[in-house]
């Protein structure tokens, strides 16, 4: 009995006396599961949201064979741990884990128009209310890069339109270089009566024609 | 026609330099652009080019307006990349591909999608994503984060 006892311990005794091999340090991992961990793909989350109009469009998210589509708002596809589902999120868990880059979101390009009294670069009294708000959501936009394009309706000669349409829009850029937009921002055309919105007949008197598109990204 | 002879008028008055696709309108904390190997404090205003990656750190997040009218932003700790992105003002035509390699993503898409839906594709580390004319958003969160 104590010989074996004996012999056991100095077979142990030569094992330990062996060194460790130089190629393979012994390292004592933090987490036994740090190797899996390592192996994992990213977790990802793709949610699909209602746009300003409240029409809901589609993502199609396609991982390996598998096919999510999302066209609800808030539909969600989500990887985790390597497993997919598609799940429902709330807005309020939306806004939890977006809030700050949604934030960041610049504002929607858009385009406004105004209207002009007959043969001149005067805006009608309704225009010069709508003008008001469009200079103030103007203002709201950090660099923000305008074109400003004239129009005329189909009365008086060609060319005098032209000259009448680059008018309005000059006209025009004077009122946002007034609010403080560097001037550099803005760019004019006047496209005479090449562009009707209401299509019409030569000489035809068309207030929704008279116009100027504000275009603005 | 209208477009092309707008685009013309554009670049001229506005020296816009024919490889900027976007301009970043929105910038808090620490952000970056990197082209070609170069790595630039990115700042409201500045425009964006096609092969740009945008990286934003831990306080960081910026949104940027594309030509083509889509929109997007990046939360604190993302890497997106610019990898491909052409858009023809004229006819619409165009393809834009981003790939998000971590953090948060917010994507308002534009015209070319509009024209055609496959225009506009989003990758992560796992994922492919096909837009048709929406808003949505990407996080990716890398292991042991």
């Amino acid at each position: 009995m104590l010989v074996l006892v004996l012999g056991a311990l100095v077979i142990l005794g030569a094992i330990y006396a062996q060194p460790a091999p130089l190629e393979e340090p012994v390292v004592v991992l933090p987490s036994p599961d740090r190797h899996i961990v390592v192996q994992r793909p990213p977790d990802e989350t793709v949610v699909v949201l209602p746009s300003a109009d409240g029409h809901t469009g589609t993502v199609i998210v396609q991982r390996g064979g598998e096919r999510h589509v999302l066209n609800k708002p808030f539909a969600a596809s989500r990887l985790t741990g390597g497993k997919a589902e598609i799940t429902q999120l709330s807005d309020a868990e939306v806004r939890q884990s977006f809030g700050v880059t949604l934030q960041a979101l610049p504002a929607m390009p858009t385009t406004f128009l105004l209207y002009f009294i007959t043969a001149t670069d005067e805006l009608t009294d309704e225009s010069k209310g709508e003008l008001k708000k469009i200079l103030a959501a103007l203002k709201q936009r950090a660099v923000p890069d305008i074109m400003v394009v004239g129009h005329t309706d189909t009365v008086g000669e060609p060319e005098r339109n032209d000259l009448l349409s680059a008018r309005r829009a000059e006209r025009v850029k004077g009122f946002l270089i007034e609010i403080g937009i560097p001037a550099g921002q803005i760019q004019t055309a006047g496209r005479g009566e090449r562009e009707l919105l209401v299509p019409t007949a030569d000489n035809v008197d068309e207030p929704r024609n008279r116009r100027v598109e504000i275009s603005v990204r | 026609m209208r477009w092309t002879l707008l685009a013309c008028l554009f670049c001229f008055a506005a020296g816009v330099w024919a490889g900027d696709v976007g301009q970043i309108k929105a910038a808090a904390g620490a952000v970056f652009l990197e082209r070609q190997g170069e790595r630039l404090p990115a700042t409201v205003g500045m425009p964006v080019q096609e092969s740009d990656t945008l990286v934003t750190g831990a306080d960081g997040s910026a949104g940027v307006t594309f030509s083509d009218n889509s929109v997007l932003s990046v939360g604190p700790g993302s890497v997106l990349a610019i990898e491909r992105y052409a858009f023809d003002s004229t006819t619409h035509n165009g393809h834009f591909d981003a790939s998000l390699k971590k953090g948060t993503l917010a994507v308002v898409s534009g015209k070319m999608v509009k024209q055609s839906p496959d225009a506009m594709r989003v990758r992560t580390p796992s994922s492919i994503m096909g837009v048709r004319g929406t808003e949505f958003v990407v996080k990716v969160t890398e292991p042991g984060s």
